[in-house]
Order: structure tokens, then sequence, then C-alpha cells
């Protein structure tokens, strides 16, 4: 599997994550080319459903990055990802996800390197994992 | 022959509870009767397989099928069942969605023949004989459907024309269908046969739930005398309404228990991703180890969420993760 180069959705909040991988630009510091960033105004605007349909769109990992709790542009909306995320872990267990493919972590406007360190992190944990293929689908299954 | 509209009725991998719904019309299956002709119900009815085959294609007018596709046998007939058929509407939530028989996806049919042909402490196999679809005894050959690693919603395998989720749908529910397909008021190919709200919008206990609710810890019901008015969420009990259907006149909720979802997500939700962001909306935790404790009572949050649902979820079945 050493050659295997999983895809990995980003969520990004407006205000701080995002802001964090400009700043990663900026100062010239390299991530992988595998994570791809979807930028929303707040990871509390993050459906778990967005999260799945990345997952069954191929996602092989997805990673939901937002302000530090406190620093929310709304106040909470970030506490509310939290809530949900950690539900949501525990089903992906259940339908035999390995949980380590999904990620909710904090990034700050400022944390360049830090946005290098979890995005760098997150890749190397998937390769490490390989490829997912949700299972259950007619179209593989019945003939 | 008459010239009334012929009409199915089928029953795949489910309890049977749909079939009940017919029944349950009581004398108004007279006025259904009246005006078509059941041709095929073999929940009620002798047909054979072949009667079935040597009908025309197209000359059923409306197939009714309920039940998940677990087996070769279901899917077979299904097909059967579309190519005889003008219409045909998947009745009920598991042929919608899977319903309870579907979460055996969260299993695999090694572990479910493992479990009850083997382990199950009222077996007595001591030879360890797990079902075959083709045995041979005394010099003849014995078959048996294939039994499917994964449970399918019916338009996994057909092309289905409409909609109708519940477990079962009410008879009011079917009526309205059987009236409006007679009429030929019948809506627009893949619609669900019922209005698109989510039942807490004709909940009336709607009225008692506070703008922000907030609950410090999800209750199990049998830990709490739930109050007959206020909104069950509200109580800190798991209610499906915010991911829920409506369409079923609310019976459970009447009698003080709270929807556990059977009629399914609204148009283009998911309903275990619904009810995660409802329920993490309102909870009253700040960081991961309170969020635990909240949620503690609900060890199984993928059976309470996709109980009847589980075929239609965007994560699939279980799968092994090396």
């Amino acid at each position: 599997m050493s050659n295997f180069e999983p895809n990995i959705i980003a969520f990004v909040c407006n205000w701080c994550s995002y802001a964090g991988a400009d700043q990663a630009g900026e100062q010239k510091l390299d991530y992988p080319a595998n994570v791809k960033l979807i930028r929303v105004m707040c990871t509390g605007r993050v459906d778990p459903q967005f999260v799945m349909n990345a997952f069954r769109g191929g996602a092989d990992g997805v990673m939901v990055l937002g302000c530090h709790p406190g620093d929310c542009h709304y106040r909470n909306g970030n506490i509310k990802a939290l809530r949900r995320f950690e539900i949501f872990k525990n089903m992906l267990g259940q339908f035999g996800i390995n949980r380590e493919r999904f990620l909710l972590d904090w990034v700050a406007a400022g944390e360049g390197q830090k946005f290098q360190k979890v995005t760098t992190e997150m890749t190397e944990k998937i390769k490490g994992l390989g490829p997912l293929v949700i299972r259950g689908y007619v179209e593989s299954e019945v003939v | 022959m008459s010239d009334k509209p012929k009409v199915a009725f089928y029953w795949c991998a489910s309890c049977g509870g749909c079939e009940e719904t017919v029944v349950d019309l009581e004398e108004k299956i007279l006025d259904v009767v009246k005006a078509i002709d059941i041709v095929f119900w073999p929940c009620a009815m002798d047909p054979k397989y072949s009667d079935l085959e040597a009908m025309d294609d197209g000359e059923i007018a409306i197939s009714f099928i309920n039940g998940a596709i677990r087996t070769s046998e279901q899917e077979h007939i299904s097909k059967l069942l579309r190519k005889k058929s003008g219409v045909v509407i998947a009745f009920g939530s598991c042929a919608v969605m899977g319903g309870i028989p579907a979460l055996a996806n969260l299993k695999n049919k090694k572990d479910i023949f493992k479990r009850s042909y083997r382990d199950s402490p009222t077996n007595v196999n001591p030879e360890g004989v797990l079902p075959q679809t083709e045995t041979d005894l005394d010099g003849c050959r014995l078959s048996l459907p294939e039994f499917y690693d994964t449970v399918y919603k019916l338009d996994d395998v057909i092309e289905v024309d409409y909609y109708m989720p519940g477990c079962p749908p009410t008879p009011a529910n079917l009526e309205t269908a059987v009236q409006a397909a007679l009429k030929g008021e019948l809506p627009e190919k893949g619609a669900v046969l019922l209005p698109d709200k989510s039942l807490c919008v004709s909940c009336d206990r709607n009225e008692t739930k506070p703008d922000d609710i907030t609950i410090s810890r999800i209750r199990r019901l049998t830990e709490v005398q739930a109050d007959p008015e206020e909104c069950f969420l509200a109580q800190g009990i798991i209610c499906m309404g915010p991911a829920t259907r409506d369409g079923c006149e609310y019976p459970c909720v009447k009698g003080n228990m709270p929807c556990t979802g059977c009629f399914g997500p609204v148009s283009d939700a998911d309903q275990g991703a619904r009810m995660i962001a409802s329920i993490g909306g309102i909870i009253d935790a700040d960081d991961e180890g309170e969020v635990r404790d909240a949620v503690s009572a609900m060890p199984d949050p993928a059976g309470t969420f996709y109980r009847y649902s589980l075929s239609s979820s965007l994560l699939g079945k279980k799968r092994e993760e090396r």
C-alpha cells in the first residue's frame, strides 16, 4: 500500500482554520496535496451528512477544523460541532469505519504551523489505514 | 374476466405488519375490492408463481411490494412483479429503506449464520450445519434461495414508481394511495406519497417545546416518568420527530411514547445524520468528556437513529477495516 495516495476532505471554518491554512501558505509551509479544503462559515454549519457524503463520495479521511473553543465567531458553533461529532464518531465505529478516519480539531488564524502539522499527520495516518471502500451498495453485490 | 384494474400485494423480508394494514382497512376493503381486482396476494390467497409468470407484461395496474430484499427469491419475484406491473409502490419502511431487517447490515452473513445456527443457546446442531442453496437428499436435489450478505431496499433491485414508508403505513395512507391511483391523481413518478415535512411540525407537543432546548443528558424511557404533554426532547428523551416524515398522525406520541422514526426521513436527508445534528445541537456539554457522559444512555446510535432506514444510510453497511 506504499503508493496509496489518500483522498482527504477538510472542512475549514472561514474565521480561523481557513485563515490558518492561508498563513501556512504565506509562510511557505508545505502540506500534503491529498488534503482538499472546503471553506465553510463555521464548523457548526458542517452537518454530519456532509461528512458522510464525503466518505460515500470517495474520501478516505475527513477533517473538520474550526476555531479554538471560546473563539468561535458565532459564539458556540464549534462546540455544537464537537457535540455532534462525538456522537458521530461512535456511530462510525458501528459501521466498521475506523474512527481515526475522522478528525475534529482546532486551528487558529495564526497557527499556520499547526495546520501543516494536523494535515500532515492525518495524511500519514490515512496512508497507514489504506483506502476506504464503503460496502453495502447494490452495484457491486447484486447482479 | 372483469375489466377492473388488477392489483398485487407481495411480501419480502418483513414482519407482515404491512399486510395487516390491508386487513385493517376493515369494511373499507369492500369498497376497494369493488373497484379493483386483487390478482396476487400470497399472504391471503393461494396464487402460484407460475400464475404470475403467465400474466402479460404490464397486466397488473399496481403492485404494492413490502419488505426488504434479503434473499434471491425476493429479488426474483420483485423483478417479475416489476415486469408485470404498470406501477410499483414500495410499501412500508422495509421496502423503502430496509426497515428493521436492515439492522442486520451492522453484521454480515457469516456472523448471522454463526449466531443463528451454531451459537444460539436453543440450537442443537453438533455438526454445525449451515443452510445451503443446494442439498442432495435421498437422490433428490433440494434448493433454497440464496441469503445475501446485505439487506437491500427495493429500489436497489428494481425501479420503484412511488414510495410509502411507515412501519406499517396506516390504513388511511393506503386508502389515500389507492384512491389517488384509481382517479389517476398520482403525483410525479418517484414521489413519496406522504407530506414532505417533519413530524414535529404537526405534533401537539411542539407548542411545549422551548425556543432553545438544552438537555444535560439523554435519559432512557425506563429511568423517567415521561410527562404526557411536554416535548420528549425537552425532557431529555430521544424522540426521532425532527428527523422523521410526517403522515402517521403520531399514535406513539399520543400514547406517551417517543417517535422511533418509522416513517423515515424527509426528502434528501439521511435520517441518522439529521438526528445527530439535532441531538448534538441541544446537548449541554462543552468538552468531549461531558459529551460522552451526556450520551452514555445511548450506546447504540446507529441502531437508534437508523432503526428503520439502515439500507438507505450514506455509510452503507458494516465493513471490515483491517
